[in-house]
């Protein structure tokens, strides 16, 4: 199946002795000149890249201080070493996050510190090499940005900031990742990372209309740009395309649809995600956000919400005001943005959905948190609201329901081993290998609590675990959306069929 | 990179799609597969023929739900399933059968 050695699963979790350069090999392929220069990068490597990469370097310690902290203030002390997936999963120490930071440290030492300057090898600073590059280009496109070696860091260290920054000191020499930056291409050209056009979105949503009303009898309805609907849904556009992802797309029309509300989606910002982050580009990140600012002013909607997609909660949640606010046109009475599960769950707090759960009975659920939810955002308006409200959706929808080892969940999540900018074929092995801790955790309480499947947030964590959990033995349909579970349970106003048995005492009486 | 294909060199990116679409005739999706150790059957050819129209119409690969409904009309509703999809299309319906079909590759959090 695999041309390379995939982690065996064992009883528990081992830290593995590390072999040096075993992932050396690992890099993705570069973008070409077209797709760099229509974002703003250069197409050809300059002849004195080395100085354009240390000003862009000097560029970004001065915007950003956090960066020139981090490069500053690491003590060595090793508490990090253990705690990226990438690590545990391959065993190569440059893939352990101080070392990963370092590769970046050592160019900083050599041009920027006394140190560094005069005696480079009592401080270890190397001079900006062809290899040192390389080993940039091949290690950063090892991270996922995950943040899980931050929550050890005694100091606070983001190695996903210092990732981001690695990443756009290669593109600013025309170093990019053809991954990334084609997709953004097609964000600004099109609206969304896939590249969907308005008329192929409209065709599936009318198939998604039919499917739902064959299945319910219901004729729950998938807005697309009508203007004057009160929330803009910004869904990721896996949603429209992937599985499980569309299944997760039917449970918010049901749950917009029991909640009488007027909704919209958008051709024109049909893209939640926002991989501007990825490559770490305030200007390319802020670039997308404006489309939905855009799009939420064209249309006249009163409030935005964010479908399951992770690191777009993470833009939203964290950024979205700062770089395409301020959103007063919007209403005051409702977070800026909100997100699906929590319109959700507040619908269910005031007993205006109903569930049958039984229809989720063929299942033992579990729950990822995904990285950027449960380490850079929030949910609610309680700490940890990002944890519960989740879960307590697939509470309200599933009898059964079992968490994975605390040391795997909340904050100290690991990561899908596919986000950031990772989630592409030619990165396979470093994403198969890097899933193994949360391989291993998923096999633990399938083992001892019977968990069939296992719920995800996230639109990356979704295609990233159906593709990689057969290669630990799992199946591809064991990975669901959250809003799929609530889409199987939730009892629909004049349903037909199995689903219609507790249709006369709705509650829902005070619809929106 | 490029394949051979009635005594022409067809130029294909690194993951094997093919650079310039238009180039596509049928004895490409058959060479494609012989690469992969698979042999394309009238159920294979549903498929790539149907990803073809599609894509005619909308510039664009369709979304799985598009794709199963459409194959379960074809192929009988047994079959309009992404599990049968996959066992056609082992590296994935999206992404192998858009590369014979001479799609691009479907890119994107897929």
């Amino acid at each position: 199946m695999a041309d390379f050695e995939v982690p065996e699963l064992k009883e528990t979790l081992d830290i593995p002795k590390y072999v040096d350069g075993v992932m050396a090999h690992s890099a993705p392929y570069t973008a070409k000149a077209e797709f760099q220069e229509a974002l703003g990068f250069p197409g050809e490597l300059p002849e004195n890249w080395q100085q354009v990469a240390l000003e862009k370097m000097t560029d970004l310690r001065t915007r950003y201080r956090s960066f020139q902290v981090y490069l500053d203030i690491c003590v060595k002390c090793g508490a990090c070493t253990d705690k990226c997936h990438y690590y545990i999963g391959t065993a190569d120490p440059k893939n352990m996050p101080v070392a990963r930071q370092d590769l970046l440290r050592k160019v900083y030492r050599r041009y920027f510190t006394f140190a560094g300057k005069y005696f480079p090898k009592l401080v270890g600073a190397v001079d900006l090499t062809k290899e040192v590059l390389d080993d940039w280009y091949s290690y950063y496109h090892q991270c996922s940005q995950c943040r899980r070696c931050s929550v050890y860091c005694p100091y606070g260290i983001d190695t996903a900031e210092i990732s981001m920054a690695a990443r756009e000191i290669m593109d600013s020499i025309s170093i990019g990742q053809k991954y990334c930056n084609e997709i953004l291409g097609k964000v600004f050209v099109i609206g969304n990372n896939l590249g969907l056009p308005q008329r192929a979105l409209a065709d599936t949503l009318e198939g998604l209309e039919e499917e739902v009303e064959e299945d319910t009898g219901v004729a729950v309805k998938f807005p697309l740009d009508q203007k004057g609907a009160e929330i803009l849904l910004v869904p990721p556009s896996a949603d429209f395309f992937a599985e499980p992802h569309v299944d997760g797309l039917i449970g918010y029309a049901k749950v917009f649809h029991e909640a009488g509300a007027s909704w919209t989606m958008s051709s024109y910002a049909s893209e939640a995600g926002n991989f501007g982050m990825f490559i770490g580009s305030y200007e390319v990140m802020q670039k997308a956000a404006l489309r939905i600012r855009k799009a939420a002013i064209d249309l006249g909607v009163k409030r935005i919400i964010f479908g399951e997609c992770g690191h777009a909660w993470r833009v939203a949640y964290a950024f979205l005001n700062t770089l395409a606010g301020p959103f007063d046109f919007l209403d005051p009475r409702y977070p800026v943005p909100q997100h699906i599960c929590e319109y959700t769950y507040d619908l269910i707090q005031k007993n205006r959905l109903k569930f049958n759960k039984s229809e989720n009975d063929h299942m033992t659920l579990t729950f990822h948190d995904s990285c950027n939810v449960a380490r850079a955002t929030r949910m609610g308006d309680k700490p940890g609201g990002q944890f519960d409200i989740p879960r307590a959706i697939i509470k309200a929808a599933c009898n059964n329901y079992v968490d994975m080892p605390a040391d795997t969940i909340g904050e100290a999540t690991f990561c899908c081993a596919g986000g950031g900018g990772i989630l592409t074929d030619d990165l396979m092995e470093i994403r198969v290998k890097g899933a193994l801790p949360r391989m291993q955790a998923l096999k633990t309480v399938s083992v001892e609590d019977g968990v069939t499947h296992m719920a995800a947030i996230c639109a990356i964590c979704k295609s990233q675990f159906t593709k990689v959990i057969p290669y630990y033995g799992f199946t591809m349909d064991q990975i669901v959306s959250v809003h799929q579970l609530v889409s199987n349970a939730l009892v629909l106003t004049g349903a037909t069929g199995e689903n219609d048995s507790s249709e006369n005492d709705e509650g829902n009486t005070e619809k929106e | 990179m490029g394949i051979e294909v009635n005594g022409k060199t067809l130029e294909t990116d690194e993951e094997g799609y093919l650079t310039n679409l238009n180039e596509w005739v049928p004895e490409v999706a058959g060479i494609m597969a012989k690469l992969d150790d698979t042999e394309l059957n009238e159920n294979h050819w549903e498929v790539i023929n149907f990803l073809r129209e599609y894509y005619e119409e909308y510039q664009i690969a369709p979304a799985v739900r598009v794709l199963t409904k459409a194959i379960g009309k074809k192929l009988g509703k047994d079959k309009g399933n992404s599990k049968y999809l996959y066992e056609l299309f082992p590296y994935g319906p999206g992404k192998q059968a858009c590369k014979y079909a001479g799609l691009p590759k479907p890119t994107g959090c897929v």
